[in-house]
């Protein structure tokens, strides 16, 4: 896997010409995870109650909760079928309450993850969620919320570089 | 049963899963591989067993997490963790940040650094270089970011190389991912 053509290394605007070239390519083993850990988060095999075109609309709107613009395009690609409305940070699920506690519990768990409680877990099975989607669920925030930060990182490097 | 533990300590908790595990007699071959289960290995965290309930994220994500933490060069594995503990303050991971502060007080045989993140005091004195890294650790774990040029030039200033840094976004990035889990899929208790 060429490293350059990886998602975190290109959000960040770094090409093989970087001074950061020797340092990243000393850690190219991690950037093949991320990369693969992305595919198994937005497009895994096996989506179960979580389907790819919403976790391309979550993931999106995650990157727009971090102000992160470049995320936020690279999320667009991925779109398919209600992707759109699910990025959409002023919509909160409306009449569909499956997708109303998903959409919730990813602003929270995003945002704000100190705030997360039982009570939040209980709302997600209420909503018919059941375990192995709730932990497909955090995943994706989880994988998302370190992908946008290793993104910043990388960033203030290039800048100090 | 005890209440979860809400104050920061450096004594590891039991760590009670608010989702149903995977048990291992049921377990798939998907994630039995995705859980590294061998047949002299067979005790297996609840954490883990959790997180075999999406396989294919654990996956990648056990040698992802291992390669951040202990692989070799760069940061030291003290620094390391310290990136963790900052990141598990912000997100207030009461198990990440007891876990990784008890190891960062065995490597470095000394416990006011913790003492003074968990319980920060007018006139704690942490050196320059511990400063600058938790004060960066600490900006790049909010949502968003806070991090800023200044706080990057000021990991060089103190002295970490390139390749350091890199490993401290890595190390914090990861526990914005860790913390993500811990904290909402589980509770801290007490040992008893």
């Amino acid at each position: 896997m060429d490293i350059f053509e990886t998602i975190v290394v290109k959000a960040a605007g770094l090409t093989s010409d970087s001074p950061l070239k020797g340092v990243l390519t000393l850690r190219s083993d991690i950037l093949e995870l991320t990369e693969n850990s992305h595919e198994a988060s937005l497009r895994p095999i096996q989506p179960g109650g979580l389907t790819h075109a919403e976790r391309a609309g979550l993931a999106c709107r995650m990157a727009k909760r971090n102000d992160e613009a470049v995320l936020t395009r690279h999320y667009e690609t991925l779109f398919g079928v209600g992707s759109q409305a699910v990025a959409n940070t002023g919509f909160d699920g409306g009449d569909d309450a499956r997708l109303k506690a998903i959409i919730r519990h990813t602003d929270l768990v995003t945002t704000n993850p100190k705030e997360a409680t039982a009570d939040d877990i209980t709302a997600l099975r209420s909503a018919a969620l059941d375990d192995a989607d709730i932990v497909r669920l955090s995943e994706l925030i989880a994988f998302v919320s370190y992908q946008i930060r290793v993104v910043a990182g990388l960033r203030l490097m290039a800048e100090v570089a | 049963m005890s209440e979860p533990l809400k104050d920061f300590t450096t004594v590891v908790p039991y760590w009670q899963p608010r989702v149903i595990p995977v048990e291992l007699a049921s377990a798939t071959d998907e994630q039995l591989e995705a859980m590294k289960v061998t047949v002299s290995n067979t005790k297996i965290g609840e954490y883990t067993l959790v997180l075999a309930l999406d396989p294919e994220t654990l996956q990648q994500r056990t040698p992802l997490f291992n390669g951040i933490m202990y692989s070799r060069g760069g940061l030291s594995r003290a620094e390391t963790e310290l990136g963790a503990v900052a990141a598990s303050v912000v997100n207030r991971c009461i198990y990440c940040a007891a876990v990784h502060a008890n190891r960062y007080n065995e490597l470095t045989k000394t416990e006011t650094v913790i003492g003074s993140i968990f319980e920060p005091a007018e006139d704690s004195e942490l050196d320059a270089r511990t400063t600058a890294l938790l004060d960066f650790a600490t900006k790049l774990s909010k949502c968003p970011s806070e991090a800023t040029k200044a706080d990057a030039e000021r990991l060089i200033e103190v002295g970490l190389s390139m390749g350091e840094v890199l490993d401290l976004v890595l190390s914090a990035s990861l526990f914005g991912w860790a913390n993500r889990l811990m904290h909402v899929l589980g509770d801290p208790l007490p040992k008893d």
